[in-house]
């Protein structure tokens, strides 16, 4: 089954600058894996080296974070679509100086 | 330069505020091309941390889809810093996302905030002006 996969502005590189790209699959991770083909380089920014998501993407499908669904196992319907957005995440703590943190 | 209506900036520094003493985050929303903010977008802290942030990825999703409908696109991201600078730590180098994005950073540390912004590429910090406009 065909779905849309909307990608985000650092992974268009990977697809000639296309924001969205179809892919064939019948769950996330069959549908991700299709698109090594048409776009190599743009899975292994997704899936890493033990088969899972990495830790600095999030995958939806529709409205939901897969990671509170099946993950890569995620079954796909028809009308489904999947983004990929980058998690975004930082924070003070390796700064010197935090109240309470040892030098 | 970060050109900020001062509007979204009230919004940023405001949900910084409430969100003491952990620190808050959020995304901004504008034009790539031109370095412009429409809009602020405060966001959930998955980490619920005074020292760390998670854009809440179910607030991610939303705010990417509203940048959208406005023919816009998220071309940055805030997070307060309840107890240090605003200059982005180590964590802060090492998880930037999108190199290019705008990375605002409101330090809570003195009584009157500081909002600072920095570009991030490869891992060089290099700070640029905000500059806030009426619209």
């Amino acid at each position: 089954m065909s779905v849309s996969v909307n990608l985000p502005t650092v992974l268009r590189v990977h697809a000639g600058g296309t924001k969205t790209v179809e892919a064939e699959g019948a769950t996330v991770g069959e549908a991700l894996r299709d698109l090594e083909a048409k776009y190599p380089g743009l899975v292994g920014q997704v899936i890493n080296d033990e088969g899972a998501l990495h830790k600095f993407v999030n995958v939806y499908v529709n409205d939901d974070d897969v990671r509170y669904l099946s993950s890569l196992d995620t079954p796909l319907g028809p009308s489904d679509e999947i983004s990929i957005l980058p998690a975004v995440a930082g924070g003070a703590v390796d700064q010197s100086g935090f109240p309470g943190e040892a030098a | 330069m970060l050109q900020m209506p001062k509007r979204a900036h009230d919004v940023m520094v405001a949900h910084c505020l409430v969100g003491m003493p952990d620190e808050a985050c959020g995304l901004l929303s504008g034009n790539p091309d031109e370095g412009r903010v429409t809009r602020c977008h405060p966001t959930g802290n998955l980490a619920a941390s005074a020292k760390l942030y998670t854009v809440d990825p179910k607030d991610h999703l939303r705010a990417d889809r509203a940048a959208e409908a406005e023919g816009d696109a998220i071309i940055g991201v805030f997070h307060s810093h309840t107890h240090t600078e605003a200059y982005p730590s180590p964590t802060d180098v090492n998880q930037a996302p999108d190199p290019d994005w705008h990375y605002v950073i409101v330090s809570l540390r003195d009584t009157s905030p500081m909002v600072r912004s920095y570009r991030i590429v490869g891992g060089t910090i290099e700070e640029e002006p905000v500059v806030l406009t009426d619209r």
